[in-house]
């Protein structure tokens, strides 16, 4: 290598084009790798939707307490209205049930309150709520997608 | 030319007469195995057997060395992939006949069953044999003297073990696969629980969009069994054999296994070696090398205890088919008798109670039950980083292919297992009677949970530890031994305390028959 031009520059002249050469070369591949990347994310969900509906308002009276199986959801209802909790653990995703004192998760050992709240085990945070609406008809519809902060309960009629 | 005289018919008629001898002969290329020449020739000549050399090191031979431990777990994914591609002549990947195909092939298909025990023991004995096979490696100072590239390589196979076993496990679609499926995703979507403890989740959902990548979608579903199914008939394999070859290939470019640096043979080593015809001729005891075998310096087998090697052929390769016969008749023996599981039809609305991981992932799962983030990505993370970085942070170069490099490793190691023991039975004592943070304090944020829970206390006791042995003896080695030994006994008692001693909501029993009925 000459060392004139190496002193002078720092890279030589053929140096800069091989290294400009080689980097154009690297950046295409990445630039077609994460094109291809793209694939894995699906345009289309076969899944179910995150909104649905539940019934009247009066399939709910104060007391009741109702699992919805396939929708993985508890509806409770009290004196101050309807309230939809999940039924999802927010540890791992297994399916907690009912106890006296609130939900218990089968799969790690995550225990909630009657509101959702952890009180032991390794759920990272509490069972979220949901929104619930009602549609013109007057059926209830609760948004999966939608949480509500704790305690928001909803009256119909 | 007297040939072109006679008949063409005649020539062809002799052709047909010799195809034996000359179909051989360019089939083997070194003729008949009837001298030493001729075996040394079958070894470089052959593509399957030119990986290994042509002479091989008696300590190499000696059983109580390596134990054949790599051999068979080589040998066991040989079967294990004999055995799947013939599962995949009736699998049918879709969440709709997954289960009723595997169900076929236990009860309608010919030696179905048997087939899939092999498939599932197989690859599960893979787990046992390359973690006992690292473990060999590890303590005979086997990651050293230019072996420290393979040793990553290494555990790079064991990471892809673990994961085509993971993934196997989840396509029969039963309630064993569903849930295992569901709670992997949710450990790959456990990085939420520290950006949701910063509050950036909305901002970087990076447990979020790898989920999302995995699954196919949000829920376990259609799109995650043909990606599941594309993991582990596909993607995993590839990277396997393509990493396993570069092991192999290492084994022999870093100078084959390693040895003792003074090595006299024993009266025994004649059970199972049988020493070269003749010396001199190419069997020289000091072998030349050509200049291109010198000029690259660091080359570890030159010039070093040639007279302790014997050929290849036959001593090498009939004790490879002995370590084959064993491993095959041992897998089908244990397929004979022991089934693989199968349980009900994957149903999402019913977690099994309790819902457990696979037996290799149940010490995880312990960790997990302290904290998802720090159990599934974490201290697996900090573990597997570690044992990488072994070769690297130990480089001693003293007393390779010593086992436990001598006396004192062996004392260290031994120490190393009963303080090791203690600590992990101590925590797991403590964690059962007095549970953790959030039941003393349950309005506790989850960033302290996440930072300081029992797996992150053992894990900086390991760590403490080892430098604690590296200050009192000075020597890296020693402080290697101690973490590693400390490594194997808590994978083994974190895995024993979820296997045996976990019931119904994760809660501690004594044995299984106290578990309640429901």
């Amino acid at each position: 290598m000459n060392n004139e031009t190496h002193d002078k520059a720092g890279l030589s002249r053929r140096d800069f084009l091989g290294l400009a050469a080689f980097g154009a070369a690297i950046l295409s591949a990445l630039s077609v790798l994460a094109g291809t990347l793209r694939i894995f994310k699906p345009n289309v969900r076969y899944e179910e939707s995150m909104k649905f509906n539940i019934g009247k308002p009066e399939n709910f009276p104060a007391g009741t307490i109702k699992k919805i199986d396939e929708k993985n959801l508890f509806v409770f209802a009290d004196e101050g209205g309807i309230y939809a909790i999940t039924a999802i653990c927010q540890h791992l995703g297994c399916i907690v049930f009912t106890t006296e004192w609130g939900f218990q998760c089968p799969c790690h050992g995550s225990k909630y309150d009657k509101n959702g709240n952890v009180i032991a085990g390794p759920a990272p945070r509490g069972l979220p709520w949901f929104e619930i609406t009602q549609n013109v008809d007057g059926t209830l519809v609760v948004d999966a997608a939608k949480e509500v902060p704790r305690g928001t309960k909803y009256l119909y009629s | 030319m007297s040939d072109l005289n006679r008949s063409g018919i005649k020539r062809f008629t002799e052709n047909l007469r010799s195809l034996k001898d000359s179909f051989l002969g360019s089939f083997l290329r070194s003729g008949r195995l009837t001298s030493d020449m001729s075996r040394a020739a079958v070894m470089f000549n052959n593509f399957f057997l030119h990986i290994q050399g042509v002479k091989t090191h008696v300590n190499t031979l000696r059983p109580t060395y390596t134990f054949g431990l790599g051999l068979i777990s080589f040998f066991l994914l040989i079967i294990t992939v004999a055995s799947g591609v013939l599962l995949m002549v009736y699998y049918n990947p879709s969440i709709e006949n997954a289960y009723n195909s595997v169900k076929d092939i236990n009860y309608v298909v010919t030696a179905g069953k048997l087939l899939r025990n092999i498939h599932k023991w197989g690859g599960e004995g893979m787990i046992i044999f390359v973690m006992l096979h690292m473990a060999r490696v590890f303590y005979t100072c086997s990651y050293k003297a230019g072996r420290e590239f393979n040793w990553v390589v290494g555990i790079m196979l064991l990471i892809l073990t673990f994961g085509i076993n993971l993934s196997g496990y989840m396509l029969p679609w039963d309630q064993l696969s569903y849930w295992a499926l569901v709670i992997v995703a949710n450990i790959i979507q456990s990085p939420r629980e520290i950006t949701d403890s910063l509050g950036i989740t909305r901002y970087l959902d990076i447990g979020g969009f790898f989920k999302e990548l995995f699954l196919g979608g949000l829920t376990a579903g259609k799109e995650s069994l043909t990606r599941v199914y594309l993991l582990h008939i596909m993607l995993l394999p590839i990277f396997l054999f393509i990493f396993l070859g570069v092991h192999f290939w290492r084994i022999r470019k870093d100078g084959g296994l390693t040895k003792p640096e003074s090595f006299t043979p024993e009266e025994g080593d004649i059970f199972y070696v049988s020493p070269p015809e003749k010396r001199g001729g190419i069997f020289t005891t000091h072998k030349t090398y050509g200049l291109m075998e010198l000029a690259h310096g660091k080359t570890p087998a030159v010039d070093r205890d040639i007279e302790n090697t014997v050929l290849s052929w036959p001593n090498l390769l009939l004790a490879e088919l002995a370590v084959f016969m064993l491993t095959l008749a041992g897998v089908v023996v244990y397929s004979f008798y022991i089934d693989a599981p199968l349980k009900e039809l994957a149903n999402p609305l019913i977690p099994e109670n309790p819902a457990k991981a696979p037996w290799y992932f149940l010490g995880l799962q312990e960790l997990l039950s302290y904290s998802a983030f720090m159990g599934g990505v974490g201290l697996p993370g900090i573990a597997l980083l570690g044992l990488a970085l072994i070769p690297y942070l130990d480089r001693e170069q003293d007393h390779v292919g010593i086992w436990f490099s001598g006396k004192q490793g062996r004392i260290i190691a031994l120490e190393a297992l009963i303080v090791g023991a203690a600590v992990v039975i101590g925590i797991l004592a403590f964690v059962v009677n007095f549970g953790w943070f959030r039941n003393w304090w349950p309005e506790i944020p989850q960033m302290l949970i996440t930072l300081i829970n029992p797996g992150n206390i053992w894990v900086g006791f390991m760590i403490a530890w080892s430098i604690f042995v590296i200050k009192r003896t000075g020597s890296t080695r020693m402080g290697a031994i101690a973490l590693f030994t400390m490594f194997l006994v808590s994978y083994v008692l974190f895995t024993a305390m979820g296997t045996y001693f976990r019931g119904p909501n994760w809660e501690f029993f004594w044995s299984k028959s106290q578990w309640p009925l429901h």
